[in-house]
């Protein structure tokens, strides 16, 4: 069975990026645009990633994760979290906050390709 | 009647009783536990101020004059609660400096004079011998009532040959006791914690005695106040005595000079200086004092009326002697218990009075009298003499028992002559003498020897005159007629009515005359030239007390003595082993093991003098140390440089104090400074936080997407062509915001250039609009220019201002409907500003967002539908407009559209550049 990744960015262009790259993978792949809307579909769609970013409208990537891992229902989501703040205590923060890894971008691909894929397999 | 045995007899115990009290508060002094260090205990003993005068004759004057005892006692109540400054002064002053008594007060401020100290004690002993004689005289005819030698009037019969007066008995008896504990050793301080506990216990004795017999007459023989007041008021002379009537026979005058007497006597009685001063083992007792004494007068005068007004009830006027109504009211209806009661208080008050005056006098005459005429005349056999305190000790002794026996001889020759009966207030009147030189000097610097000298001996002639010699003609001693007609018939010199002053009684119009005398020659004589060195220094030293503090002001003496020559001059005065306690002790508080360590410095020498004083006075020892100190005391000019210096050193710390402010408002200033960069730091932090992040996030773009063309040479045509157009359009961003960062670093650093041109802001708007269209067309949005036909020109940077439309004008085209938007362009001048208000139809901006908008990288509307921007925009539009002296700022309410409007002064400093 195909994995279900969604990809929740605010800037389109990066959507377009990462929405090709999963696609490649074989992933199937859905996006949202804002914090509210990313909660509403891993709730609606349960995917088994989800690629965060931090900074987004109307709910931070930090809130997102944090609604997450307090629905012990949705426990078994992935969550890699990107975000353009390369400071140390966003990192920590994220991961304190349940995520389960950590890019900064700009990522290499190659790099996130292979972070998902095993965070899939396990 | 009583035997005389049993008066004698319970006399006899009454003063055992107070030699055990005395004895015991010696010894308990001894041992380190004083009984007298208690506030309770020095309020009572300062109720020595009232003796027997007070004891029988309060009720004497109430009888003949109604309220008229009043003052004696408002007096002291006024001056300790408005004058206990002035009283805590004196103390400080006298705990400083070992002065022993008023003399030595006096005699200490104006340079250690000996001639000072002899004149006061000199007025002292005239003023008071006669007082000391009046309270033999109560024990006396005290004694003769209780025995029966009277008639049926109680008028005194018998009087007995010299050697057979008892009074005789009684005044050796009270020298006796007065020699025993007064001088039984000789301290540095002159302080007699035994008598002074003696003193106490009397004045209770003697207000329970007092109020037993007010108890006793009030209610036993009345019915109550009211009822002795309803009977009093039915006689129409008693009645007079309960009428307050204001003035009386005194006028108000009277009644202020009277007062005044009082609350000068309190102070100035060498026994009350003994005691609030001399004896005074801590300050703060003074506090409690203030209205416990007052509580004591109050207490001990409540039933002098009722007594008075119930003596002349039952004997009728003009029969018996108010001033025994006390004795004779218990004796008249048997009750002789009673009257023996009312006896023994009448002896304690006597007794306090006598012992404690006499202790002060005989240290008085001791120390101000007759050992500087000693030291005068026999100064070799002085210097030969090893030990000289019983020396000493004899002479107090002597003078007690001399005291004493004038008293006697006094009372013996005055009878019932009326210089003895009003002494008491004569004797206030000359101690009043002392006031203006002891205030004056401890408040004026400028007081001298001289204006003493001339002040007291003013004061003091014109009291003799006006008072004491008129009272010897009135007791038939003198011609009374210069009474009549003044001397050598000078009408203006009649001594109770001088330079024809009338309408005061004898005590006012002397009290006036001799202070304005004192007063005057005081002030004007000292004024006559400028304080010497020695009167300087202790004038400084007495004014400043509470400024120098304990602080020994060793400097004054120049040059040090051997201090092998310092104690043995010390021991001859005060014997070896209190010497050698002394300078153990001083030794001791200065690190060292031995005396003979003790180097001979001033302070040594001063402390040497100062433990002199306590024993000979402070002239004395002044004397005495110079003897074996090689120096002379500094003259005026040397204690003037070290007051300069004083002076100096203050003047230094108070810069000191004025650096120290600066310091601590200049810490200030630094650590508002340090929280402002600290804030600033932040601000810069965020600031590249920020930039870092809208970096990125194009480069995250640029970087994925051709990652995955490089690594995927299949990917289809069309997408190939999708992502190269996102790569360039985001690398265009990132070179706008690379832009516009420097361009924002420059402006906000200052380094911006600018080129300032005359400007027609028509043509710039009009160049904008242009340059836009495209923009606007693509929208499907509409663009309206509203420009007057021409405005001033404007000096400033065109393209900056180009930047700042252009700015406004995409940001407009931006926010608008798709289709349907519209912007208007308004340019207006009014004269001083031209005004250019771009006004949109888009969705405006909720107020909450308003101010955001111009913050760095807050791009306000729909995130998600955000157009490119950097969100540097508007920040530097605002900037630059600011640049030109002009403001840049939004209207908007949500839903209809937003207006962004910028002003310049048409004049501006940033334009001439």
């Amino acid at each position: 069975m195909d994995k279900k990744v969604l990809i929740a960015d605010d800037e389109q262009n990066i959507v377009i990026s990462l929405e090709f790259l999963m696609k490649r993978e074989g992933y199937q792949v859905e996006v949202a645009n804002d914090g509210e809307e990313a909660v509403r579909r891993i709730r609606a769609s349960r995917p088994d990633l989800v690629l965060l970013d931090v900074m987004m409208p109307k709910k931070s990537g930090f809130e997102v994760c944090q609604e997450i891992r307090s629905d012990p229902e949705m426990a078994g989501i992935r969550i890699l979290m990107l975000t353009a703040k390369g400071r140390d205590t966003e990192v920590a923060k994220g991961l304190a906050l349940g995520a389960d890894a950590y890019m900064t971008k700009p990522f290499s691909t190659r790099e996130l390709v292979d972070k998902v894929r095993s965070l899939l397999e396990h | 009647m009583l035997p005389g045995w049993l008066i004698v007899g319970a006399s006899f115990a009454y003063l055992l009783l107070l030699f055990a009290v005395a004895y015991f508060g010696d010894r308990r002094a001894d041992a380190g536990r004083s009984v007298i260090d208690n506030p309770w205990v020095f309020s009572l003993s300062l109720a020595v101020y009232c003796t027997a005068w007070t004891y029988f004759g309060s009720v004497g004057r109430a009888a003949s004059g109604g309220p008229w005892f009043l003052p004696t006692y408002l007096g002291p109540t006024l001056g300790l609660t408005l004058a206990w400054l002035v009283v805590l002064k004196m103390i400080r002053i006298a705990r400083s400096y070992r002065v022993t008594s008023i003399a030595d007060f006096v005699a200490s401020r104006y340079g250690k004079s000996h001639l000072l100290g002899g004149l006061v004690t000199l007025i002292a002993v005239v003023g008071i011998v006669p007082y000391i004689a009046l309270q033999l005289k109560a024990i006396s005819s005290g004694y003769a009532l209780l025995v029966g030698e009277h008639d049926p009037l109680f008028r005194i019969e018998s009087q007995a040959g010299w050697w057979q007066d008892g009074t005789l008995y009684i005044a050796l008896a009270l020298a006796a006791f007065t020699v025993l504990f007064g001088t039984r050793h000789l301290d540095t301080t002159e302080r007699h914690e035994g008598m002074v506990a003696a003193i106490a216990f009397e004045s209770v004795v003697k207000l329970f005695a007092f109020l037993a017999v007010g108890i006793y007459v009030t209610y036993w023989l009345y019915d109550g106040f009211g009822d002795l007041y309803a009977r009093a008021a039915a006689v129409p002379e008693l009645h007079r005595l309960l009428a307050f009537d204001g003035a009386g026979r005194l006028g108000y005058g009277g009644w202020f000079a009277h007062v005044l007497l009082a609350m000068l006597s309190i102070i100035f009685l060498p026994r009350q200086f003994q005691i609030a001063v001399v004896e005074n083992v801590n300050e703060q007792h003074l506090r409690r004092a203030t209205w416990v004494f007052p509580a004591y007068l109050l207490a001990i005068n409540i039933f002098v009326i009722p007594i008075a007004i119930g003596g002349l009830l039952h004997f009728g006027r003009g029969t018996v002697d108010p001033d025994t109504f006390v004795l004779t009211l218990p004796l008249a209806h048997g009750q002789s218990a009673l009257a023996l009661l009312v006896f023994i208080g009448g002896l304690s008050a006597a007794t306090g009075m006598v012992i404690v005056e006499a202790i002060a006098l005989s240290t008085m005459v001791c120390n101000d009298l007759v050992m500087p005429m000693l030291l005068r005349s026999r100064r070799l056999d002085l210097a030969r003499e090893r030990d000289l305190t019983g020396l000493l000790l004899g002479i107090r002794r002597g003078a007690i028992v001399v005291l004493l026996l004038l008293g006697y001889l006094y009372f013996r020759l005055a009878g019932e002559a009326y210089a003895l009966v009003s002494i008491g207030l004569i004797s206030f009147a000359a101690v009043a003498q002392f006031a203006p030189v002891v205030i004056g000097g401890m408040y004026w610097r400028g007081g001298t020897r001289e204006g003493a000298l001339a002040g007291l001996l003013a004061g003091f002639a014109v009291w003799v005159y006006t008072l004491l010699l008129p009272s010897f003609a009135k007791s038939g001693w003198l011609d009374p007629g210069f009474l009549e007609h003044g001397v050598l018939g000078l009408e203006w010199l009649k001594p109770e009515q001088l330079f024809g002053l009338t309408g005061l009684d004898n005590i006012s119009h002397a009290l006036f005359w001799s202070l304005l005398a004192n007063i005057g020659c005081y002030v004007a004589v000292s004024m006559l030239r400028v304080p010497t060195g020695p009167e300087a220094t202790q004038g400084a030293l007495f004014v400043d007390v509470f400024r120098s503090g304990a602080a020994a002001p060793a400097s004054f003496w120049r040059t040090g003595a051997e201090a092998g020559e310092l104690v043995p001059l010390v021991a001859r005065f005060l014997g070896q082993r209190r010497t050698e306690e002394a300078f153990g002790a001083y030794a001791r508080s200065h690190g060292l093991q031995q005396v003979s360590e003790l180097k001979a410095d001033p302070e040594l020498v001063h402390f040497a003098e100062t433990l002199l004083a306590g024993a000979i006075g402070s002239a004395s020892a002044r004397v005495m140390v110079s003897t074996v100190v090689q120096a002379e005391p500094l003259g005026l000019g040397e204690v003037m440089d070290i007051l300069d210096e004083a002076s100096q050193v203050r003047a230094y710390s108070h810069k000191l104090e004025e650096k120290s402010r600066a310091l601590e408002a200049a810490t200030a200033e630094l650590r508002a400074a340090n929280e402002r960069l600290k804030e600033l730091d932040r601000l810069k932090d965020d600031f590249m936080s920020s930039v870092t992040h809208e970096l990125r996030t194009p480069l995250t773009s640029i970087r994925a997407l051709s990652e995955m063309m490089l690594d995927d040479p299949d990917i289809d045509v069309e997408d190939r062509q999708r992502f190269l157009g996102i790569i360039v359009s985001e690398a265009v961003r990132l070179s706008r915001l690379v832009n516009q960062v420097l361009d924002m670093a420059k402006i906000e650093s200052g380094h911006a250039e600018w080129h300032n041109t005359d400007i027609d802001l028509c043509e710039l708007v009009r160049h904008s609009g242009d340059a836009t269209l495209q923009l606007f067309r693509d929208r499907g949005a509409e663009l309206h220019l509203h420009l007057p036909e021409s405005v001033p020109t404007l000096r400033a940077d065109h393209d900056r201002l180009l930047q700042v439309m252009l700015n406004l004008l995409s940001n407009a085209a931006k926010f608008v409907p798709t289709g349907s938007g519209r912007v208007d362009v308004t340019l207006s001048c009014d004269g001083e500003r031209l005004r250019v208000a771009v006004k949109d139809n888009g969705p405006g901006i909720e107020p909450a967002q308003q101010p955001v908008v111009f913050e760095k990288f807050r791009q306000g509307g729909d995130e998600r539908s955000r157009p490119q921007g950097t969100g540097l925009g508007l920040p530097i539009s605002r900037q630059i407009v600011e640049h030109f002296g002009g403001r840049l700022w939004l209207e908007s309410v949500p839903g209809e559209g937003a207006t962004f409007s910028f002003e310049l002064p048409l004049k501006s400093a940033a334009g001439e550049g």
